[in-house]
């Protein structure tokens, strides 16, 4: 063609495709892995895969400098100098595991609980809490904790399930999407996609978050809230909607416990003795179980002076203390707004409703000739969850989607499978503890009354995180918050081993990481570590290997097996049950090894039941060996893909498994029946086909819980009733939070607090290109976010006469740091801000000494503490959700002042010696 | 051969919609990869961990603060990357015919065995798409992934820009403008498509979506017909429930 | 732009060196043999060095023939292929001048002719930006050419000439930076024509793409500080037009000829270093930076 230089434009692309699953995040994305002359080339979406379909994030396209960074250990590593020197000598694994077994075989053997094994960002949960179950510790559990726990659990109470994992919103469908305080975090590439799709035909998005960025900057109305305040608002929507009618009654009545009554004198609802929930049926008025056939449940019926739930819920709501007028100041949004935003959901819900005509039968026998949209969904994860009101906030936001009835209806929010799982059919919390034996049972699980608690006999906590105590007794996910501040104080007991996985408690995982630092140096009169043995595993060079004293050297993503599982958090679709693995791609260039292979020798080693065979020889060769082999119940194991000829589900072990899983990019899938897509927990189409599947072992329909009966119980308790009694100090804060009604009340901190001297909010977010990127510094993303400035609203700047790049001093009541600024004019006005995690300390992931991460970045995590101030009675209150225990991040409130430039952000600490060698200067990704 | 084709065949570029780019960097990193692995020399991360790292990056995303005189201030994010200008400044002033728009397809490409590494190129466009590459020193740019999508051993449907493929939002979009049934055409007349600096006379061919208008829905302050209250007090309202559950 | 030392060598010098071989085209001073030599070394030196420096600027010098193929659209290669041009025909006229003292008239007329051409063709690799308005002016030729032949008057000890060119070209630098001043608000383009936001409110870059910075950063933005500038542009008018002309005006000897000339070539490169510094191309919108 004329003048043109030639062009080859088909060049060869890769040598092979290998597809596996991403770890960049926690998304757990399907990967295309292009490797050229074995080694790593590109890495692309898999278009087939449920999660992602194609499309990848920035951090999952970034895979490739995370494979090959500098930060990789390289070896087991044995600490010489003293805690957080960084003075390591590399050792063989036969030795670290000789060492491991060493410490951990007498524990086991004496007191199991003296090992408190919590993993991180780990997505094996099914395995490790299979190991430290079989250890026979009850301390165990991962970071939901400190995540998002009162988004599950009060999604689980509720309505047996929540948000990500457990659910999403109708994209299809939907024609309002109102996005509750999440930031950039969790589900990121689905919720894009979902954005992506309601923009594409002009749906609406309404953004609530104090924050204007991402999600909330192409939502079409923004609200920009006071932090804390979203269960007032969002209480504000259900009183407008109750008030104008704007409810569903139908679905109220069918699928909700609206109908139960509720006994007049203990508030426990009334049940007949199979435990059924009984209701008055509109038609004969007689009082019948709630799953009688063909019944219509009455909302307003009254037995014997007992009213029903929704009598409750209008006599709560109802109340002017719910007004918009009322809530307006309170949460920073005018009146007319909130009732321009109820008046819309109201008018989407119902005016814009349509019907697909799809057949199905409800669980009451009664047949529907089609589904009915309510087109409004919902998505929210830790903005509002982070909060020691959250618990009650997310249930508030479920209530708002039940009255609506726009749950598991089209347009609406879907479950995926093997949710919806109501809490009733959740395993229960276990801790009893037998030297050299297993724990009772799991771990982790939903309380339903003061007797599931983990209280040992004479009423102490049974767990070193104090969960499902009568400090947070609905802690689902455990604390792993309060292991090593617990841990240090002895309180309730000393432990002796503190064994991690993936989590940086000795950096951005920890609230109040200068005083954990101290706690995992401290020492004894006698000079003993205070905690005496700390092993943790990770596979890059991150703050917290500094603090341990024997390191086991993970593989990066791409050189191990996993399995994500439906045992565990899966990666299901509304339509589709779905689980994946990861499988190595490439080999590791170092001595290192899988932390779930270390830990099935480990387990060999300290002949643990679950991973000896009957002659006491290691049951599983390595991780892999444990995925195919492994049967939670006979016939369902890890995997559920290929295990019989049907595909159902279910069946024993398959040696062909994996290499089945790989032919097929990775993952399975099985599509849910059309006629099952909706209504999941009361249409039996779902019902049987999660039966056939292993899901469920019989069908479990159920009612949806806008009264959360198990917490009237804990009530109880603390009015004096019942034979398991708080202590005293606790009754009055348990009889207030644990309303089986959602209420809102303000923030712990806020009540401990001069809110006239910290007048402002401090929050973090995860940048998208950055989240839940626990593995490096990666090369080309932190050219994308190296540092990271205070974000200050405009009228702040203007007021304490900052400008970009100056520094303020920023102070809460636990402490100080000193940062740089930078305005913003799309924030709350009463809101400061910056991104979570981008600062690193000296001498870790291989980072230049003054790098900007270390010079600039910094963290609130100094300004926040794991304990409330003291109150004067001698006791420690966590800084935590008063029912599930969830750390309360983003209570916190500071005061800020310009300051001269100090030479870096402020904490400094000292610089750690590097484990690991310095990256390259250049790098040429590609060169041939 | 710098200077301009008078027309080119089809009219290859992007359409990128500011209402739905969420600034998540995806497509950024997407083109690092594919790029720094194909077209040309690899596109270097110099000062890689250490205190100022400076890689060559063919797309980038902004991010602006929009303040409107009355009303919400609203986040745009803004990635931009070449925008295969009708009338390229960059080709024009090259002086060795390094820089050229193709006549089959209007993607304005750098020959890197021509490129002296002069700059002007990158000094003329006013759109900051040319980054010179600090270790190869010769000229970095979009290609539009001239080597994706006509190259046959991608799938059909992978045939197109890395960016695009991997946009998780679908907020980019890919296809010939010479063609007004092109879902580009389409979406550019549909929505307003616009020009960036069009004082500048460069033609782009890219074009983008502006944002949908924000915060419209207007605060309610009296009565809303549709949250006209059924019931004031409990029991009024368990009277009008009754009356509604007969009907259902 | 960033002041690159290369770049500013290289128009200031060789626009001096061309601006003096016009004057020798013309027999302004009518030399030859040794004192031909010469004027003609100083202005070949100052010429070609300035090219040279030039080419410090490339990535790839060793490709730099490559430069002449673009003419029909390149003002850097028209440049290129004038200089070579210019400087084949005067070194004809030059050898003429020096070894035979011979006088190619045509020669010398048409490599004067020529030299002007070039230093245009030099001007308007600039004055063709329209990314950096402050440049895309007819105002941008005007003040390289009237610099060049004033400096060109100065070592070609055309006094008179001289005094008149340099006032003209002082006249010219004061006009480039008052219209200059005001290029890029009168460019049209703005942070909210780049983005296309500007229909909807007042546009402010938040973060940037990279917290870190880029090559665009580095090339294209670069701030003068206003006061430091007003300085430098006074140093400037004192050092390469109000000295000489005022040395000039002096009974000459010498060695003010020779402190003019000092003085007129800093307050050049100072005015060129201002030239480069103080142009603001448009990318600059995009992060904000104007």
């Amino acid at each position: 063609m004329k003048d043109q230089p030639y062009l080859d434009t088909s060049p060869k692309v890769s040598d092979e495709i290998r597809k596996t699953t991403c770890y960049m995040c926690a998304c757990r994305c399907g990967i295309n892995v292009h490797v050229k002359n074995n080694k790593v080339s590109y890495i692309e979406g898999n278009k087939d895969h449920p999660v992602n379909k194609g499309v990848l994030c920035a951090k999952g396209s970034a895979g490739i400098m995370q494979i090959n960074a500098p930060s990789r250990l390289k070896s087991p590593l044995k600490r010489v100098g003293p805690r957080g020197s960084g003075e390591f000598e590399e050792i063989t694994w036969e030795e670290a595991l000789n060492l491991a077994t060493t410490w951990l075989k007498p524990i086991r053997e004496k007191n199991p609980e003296k090992l408190a094994f919590f993993t991180g960002r780990d997505q094996s949960q099914s395995f490790t809490s299979f190991w430290a179950q079989n250890f026979g510790t009850p301390n165990y559990a991962a970071h939901g904790g400190f995540c998002s726990v009162n988004m599950a659990a009060a999604g689980i109470y509720t309505m047996g399930g929540a948000f990500w994992e457990f659910g999403q919103p109708d994209w299809e469908h939907t024609k309002l999407f109102m996005l509750f305080g999440v930031a950039e975090d969790h589900d990121s590439n689905p919720i894009k996609m979902g954005i992506g799709k309601l923009k594409a035909r002009g749906a609406r998005i309404i953004g609530i978050n104090p924050i204007r960025t991402g999600y909330s900057a192409v939502a079409d109305d923004w609200v920009g809230i006071t932090p804390g305040t979203d269960g007032l608002f969002i209480m504000s929507l259900i009183h407008l909607l109750l008030k104008a009618g704007k409810i569903d009654l139908a679905y109220l009545s069918q699928f909700s416990n609206a109908p139960v009554l509720v006994d007049n004198d203990t508030g426990l609802l009334l049940k007949d003795k199979n435990n059924k929930e009984l209701v008055i049926d509109q038609k004969s008025g007689k009082l019948v179980t709630y799953d009688t056939k063909n019944i219509s449940p009455s909302l307003t019926a009254s037995h014997n002076g007992h009213q029903t739930v929704f009598y409750h819920m209008i006599e709560k709501y109802l109340s002017d203390e719910f007004s918009p007028e009322s809530v307006a100041e309170r949460t920073g949004i005018k009146a007319g707004k909130i009732r321009a935003i109820a008046t819309e959901i109201a008018r989407v819900a119902f005016e814009q409703s349509f019907e697909i005509a799809e057949p199905w039968t409800d669980f009451r026998g009664k047949k529907h000739k089609t589904m009915v949209a309510r087109p409004v969904s919902f998505h929210a994860m830790r903005g509002i969850s982070a909060h020691s009101n959250g618990f009650q906030t997310c249930r508030a936001l479920h209530v708002l989607q039940i009255i609506l009835g726009t749950v598991e209806v089209p347009g609406g929010f879907r479950f995926k499978p093997p949710y919806p799982k109501p809490s009733s059919i959740h395993p229960k919390p276990h801790c009893k503890v037998t030297p050299g034996a297993p724990l009772d049972g799991p771990h982790l699980g939903f309380v339903h009354g003061p007797e599931d608690l983990c209280l040992k006999q004479d009423g102490s906590p049974a767990r070193i995180d104090k969960a499902f105590t009568w400090e947070n007794p609905m802690s689902a996910h455990g604390l792993m918050h309060m292991v090593i501040s617990n841990a240090h104080a002895g309180d309730p007991y000393k432990i002796d081993t503190l064994f991690m996985y993936m989590a940086n408690m000795s950096w951005n995982s920890s609230m109040n990481t200068k005083g954990v630092i101290e706690m995992l140096t401290d020492t004894t009169d006698s000079g003993d570590y205070v905690i005496p043995h700390i092993i943790y595993s990770d596979a890059y060079s991150s703050e917290m290997v500094a603090y341990a004293d024997l390191i086991l050297p993970d593989t990066t993503y791409l050189e191990r097996h996993d399995c994500i599982s439906l045992l565990d958090r899966p990666i299901c679709e509304a339509d589709a049950v779905a689980d994946s693995i990861r499988w190595p791609v490439i080999n590791p260039d170092r001595d290192v090894r899988g932390f779930q292979s270390v830990l099935c020798d480990l387990g060999a080693r300290l002949k643990l039941p679950g991973f000896i065979d009957d002659d006491g020889n290691a049951k599983f060769k390595d991780y892999a060996d444990y995925i195919v082999n492994h049967e939670r119940k006979p016939g369902i194991g890890p995997l559920a893909g290929w295990r019989s000829k049907s595909d159902t589900g279910k069946g024993p072990p398959n040696q062909k498994q994996l290499e089945l899983y790989i032919k097929n990019g990775g993952f399975w899938t099985k599509h849910v029946p059309k006629n099952a897509r909706y209504y999941k927990p009361w249409n039996l189409g779902y019902q049987n086909w999660a039966v056939e599947t292993g899901l469920y072992d019989s069908p479990q329909p159920y009612l949806f819980s806008l009264y959360v009966e198990p917490m009237r119980k804990f009530q109880l308790a603390a009015m004096g009733h019942g034979k398991q009694q708080p202590p005293e100090h606790l009754r009055e804060r348990i009889l207030t939070s644990m309303d089986p009604l959602p209420i809102w009340y303000p923030p712990f901190e806020e009540t401990v607090t001069d809110n006239d001297e910290f007048t402002l909010h401090a929050l973090t977010q995860r940048p998208m290109a950055m989240y839940h990127s626990w593995g490096t510094q990666n090369a080309w993303l932190r050219q994308i976010h190296g540092v990271n400035p205070l974000y200050v609203p405009s009228k702040l700047m203007k007021s304490h006469s900052l400008k970009d790049g100056d520094w303020v001093r920023l102070t809460s009541i636990h402490g100080t740091i000193t940062v740089p600024v930078a305005e913003m004019a799309a924030l709350n006005e009463h809101t400061v801000w910056t991104w979570n995690a981008i600062g690193k300390r000296r001498g870790t992931w291989a980072l230049d000494k003054n790098a900007p991460e270390a010079t600039k970045g910094f963290l609130l995590n100094h300004l926040i503490h794991e304990l409330l101030p003291s109150k004067g009675d001698g006791l420690r209150w966590s800084n935590s959700d008063p029912i599930t225990g969830q750390a309360a991040w983003f209570d916190l409130k500071v005061r800020l002042e310009k300051v001269k430039p100090p030479s870096s952000s402020e904490p400094v600490f000292q610089e750690i010696k590097s484990p690991v060698e310095p990256g390259p200067n250049i790098i040429l990704q590609g060169q041939s | 051969m710098t200077t301009l084709p008078e027309k080119t065949e089809r009219k290859l570029g992007l359409v990128i919609d500011l209402d739905t780019c969420v600034g998540c960097h995806a497509c950024v990193v997407s083109c690092k990869g594919w790029n720094t692995e194909n077209y040309g020399a690899p596109l270097a991360d110099v000062d890689a961990y250490g205190q100022n790292p400076v890689g060559t990056f063919l797309n980038r995303v902004h991010s602006y603060e929009v303040t409107p005189e009355e009303g919400t201030p609203q986040l745009v994010h803004f990635p931009k990357s070449c925008l295969h200008c009708e009338d390229a400044p960059c080709v024009t002033v090259c002086p060795t015919g390094a820089s050229y728009k193709r006549y089959e397809d209007g993607i304005v490409l750098v020959n890197e065995s021509d490129c002296i590494g002069c700059g002007l190129c990158a000094w003329a466009c006013p759109y900051g798409a040319r980054e010179m590459d600090s270790v190869e020193k010769v000229m970095k740019k979009c290609t539009l992934c001239v080597d994706r999508i006509y190259n046959e051993n991608l799938e059909p449907d992978d045939q197109i820009p890395a960016c695009v493929r991997t946009c998780p939002a679908g907020a980019r979009h890919f296809g010939d403008f010479n063609d007004p049934e092109s879902q580009v055409s389409k979406l550019v007349t549909e929505r307003g498509g616009i020009d960036l600096m069009p004082e500048q006379e460069t033609k782009p061919v890219n074009k983008y979506l502006p944002p949908r208008p924000k915060d419209t829905l207007e605060e309610i302050d009296i009565l809303a017909p549709l949250l006209k209250p059924v019931a004031e007090k409990p029991d009024t309202f368990i009277g009008w429930l009754n009356k509604q559950l007969d009907k259902i | 732009m960033h002041p690159t030392p290369s770049v500013i060598i290289f128009t200031a010098l060789s626009g001096l060196g061309f601006g003096l071989l016009v004057f020798l085209g013309l027999q302004m001073p009518d030399v030859t043999g040794g004192a031909a030599f010469i004027f003609f070394a100083i202005g070949f030196g100052l010429a070609v060095g300035g090219l040279i420096s030039s080419t410090f600027h490339l990535g790839r010098p060793e490709r730099s023939l490559k430069a002449f193929k673009q003419w029909r659209s390149s003002w850097l290669s028209r440049e290129a292929i004038a200089a070579i041009f210019t400087l084949s025909v005067m070194a004809i006229y030059a050898i003429g001048r020096i070894f035979f003292d011979y006088d190619i008239r045509i020669l010398g007329v048409l490599g004067a002719i020529m030299s002007l051409v070039t230093v245009f063709t030099t001007s308007m690799i600039y004055a063709q930006l329209k990314s950096i308005p402050r440049w895309n002016t007819k105002l941008t030729p005007v003040y390289f050419l009237s610099l060049s032949v004033g400096g060109g008057a100065l070592l070609a000890g055309q006094i008179k000439v001289c005094l008149f060119l340099l006032i003209i070209a002082g006249l010219f630098q004061l006009i480039v930076w008052i219209k200059g001043d005001r290029a890029l608000a009168l460019s049209g383009t703005t942070i909210g024509s780049g983005t296309g936001l500007g229909t909807l409110g007042d546009v402010r870059a938040f973060e940037p793409p990279h917290t870190g910075t880029n090559y665009l950063l580095k090339e294209f933005v670069y701030i003068v500080g206003r006061n430091h500038s007003a300085k430098l542009r006074i140093i400037t008018l004192i050092l390469m037009i109000g000295t000489p002309v005022l040395l000039l005006s002096l009974p000459f000897s010498h060695l003010l000829a020779a402190l003019a000339v000092i003085s007129h070539v800093v307050g050049l490169f100072i005015s060129r270093w201002l030239f480069f510094a103080e142009a603001e191309h448009v990318v600059g919108l995009y992060y904000g930076k104007r």
